[in-house]
């Protein structure tokens, strides 16, 4: 039997099947929660479409999460057509091209509100509006990256919008705890993603990283999905506002001198 | 058009999987001077998909500025065949 059996989940960031919500997907899936998916816009919709079908999702629905009345609509219609909810994903994030290169001091006011807006406040938009959804024990669940905590070459305003994220989490924890929902996160290492095309320089952070962390490997999609099953199903039912390093270690080290 | 596919490459047949894979396009569509937007009608996340795919297949990196200058099919093989194998 699944971890995730009679469980519903809600998963919002699918872009493709390099999205890291695709290895949460699939991994929910194969854990036998049911899924519901969203996704931002018409162009993705011949990417998504073939995804949803593959893990059985009937609910595939259109939202812009930097708008109020598209989030309003589609928990309306997931309150219609998926009933009570046990897992929220959110693994959304986006900043504009020229924000992800060169000095942070170069941030646009407008850069910096659509970074936060989108890969920040949108989870604390999702999250109200999940609320009345949710089945006894639910969880919620956000992708952050270690750009949160330290200063990462071009990562800039996104680094900003992330740190926002994890303290969002310690707060939707706070406030959730009481009534028995859980919030955390996920902070994945560089993954090959569209979302990393657009930070400058990501190439060769994706090789360095391997070189230097403790498991001299990159992480996969399938290692945050498993990590995401842990944190989404009762086994982690004592766990609440907590940022998971899915990382291959890279966090816990200092300095590397090379071998 | 048929000389190119019977002298196709291992490069170009490559390729033209990766691109059936990602555009779904009639094979007969893949040659070396059709562009990727406008006879393929790739889309932006088409183009990074395509880059993304052929840096996974051909074992390399091809960086943003170089990936700008691939627009055809041809251009992509020759791209490949002089900086990935
Ligand atoms: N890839 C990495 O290296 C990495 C590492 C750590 C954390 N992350 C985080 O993981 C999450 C998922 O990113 P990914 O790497 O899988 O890339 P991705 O491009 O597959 O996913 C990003 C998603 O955000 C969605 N999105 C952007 N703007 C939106 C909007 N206005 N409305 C609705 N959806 C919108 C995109 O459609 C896409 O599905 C992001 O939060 C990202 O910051 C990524």
């Amino acid at each position: 039997m699944g971890l995730l059996e009679n469980k519903t989940a809600l998963v919002f960031g699918l872009a493709n099947s390099h999205s890291i919500a695709w290895g949460i997907t699939q991994a929910l899936h194969r854990e036998g929660a049911k899924i519901g998916i969203s996704y931002a816009g018409p162009m993705l919709e011949k990417r998504v479409k073939p995804l949803a079908q593959e893990v059985g999702a009937d609910f595939v629905e259109e939202c812009d999460v930097s708008s109020d009345e598209a989030l309003d609509r589609v928990f309306d219609e997931a309150a219609k057509r998926l009933g009570k909810i046990d897992i929220l994903i959110h693994s959304v994030a986006f900043a504009n091209r020229e924000e992800l290169q060169g000095k942070y001091y170069e941030t646009s006011r407008e850069g910096f509100k659509t970074a936060l807006d989108i890969s920040c406040y949108s989870f604390v938009a999702m999250v109200r509006r999940a609320i009345p959804l949710f089945n006894p024990d639910a969880s919620c669940l956000t992708v952050s990256y270690y750009g949160a905590v330290k200063a990462v070459p071009s990562y800039n305003v996104m680094g900003v919008a992330k740190a926002a994220l994890e303290a969002s989490v310690r707060y939707l924890a706070a406030d959730m705890g009481p009534l028995g929902y859980r919030v955390n996160a996920i902070s994945a290492g560089p993954i090959k993603t569209l979302a990393a095309a657009g930070v400058t320089g990501f190439k060769k952070m994706y090789s360095g990283f391997a070189e230097v962390a403790p498991l001299r490997r990159n992480v996969t999609q399938d290692d945050v999905g498993n990590a995401a099953v842990y944190l989404s199903s009762d086994w982690a039912r004592g766990t609440t506002g907590e940022v998971h390093y899915v990382d291959s270690g890279y966090n816990v080290i200092g300095m590397s001198i090379g071998e | 058009m048929e000389d190119f596919y019977k002298i196709m490459s291992d490069t170009a047949e490559r390729i033209t999987q990766i691109i059936i894979n990602i555009l779904g396009v009639e094979e007969d569509k893949i040659v070396p001077s059709a562009n990727f937007r406008e006879d393929l009608d790739a889309d932006s996340l088409d183009l990074v998909e395509l880059i993304m795919a052929f840096e996974e297949e051909f074992g390399g990196e091809i960086s943003d500025e170089e990936a700008q200058k691939i627009t055809t099919v041809g251009e992509a093989i020759t791209y490949v065949d002089t900086h990935m194998r």
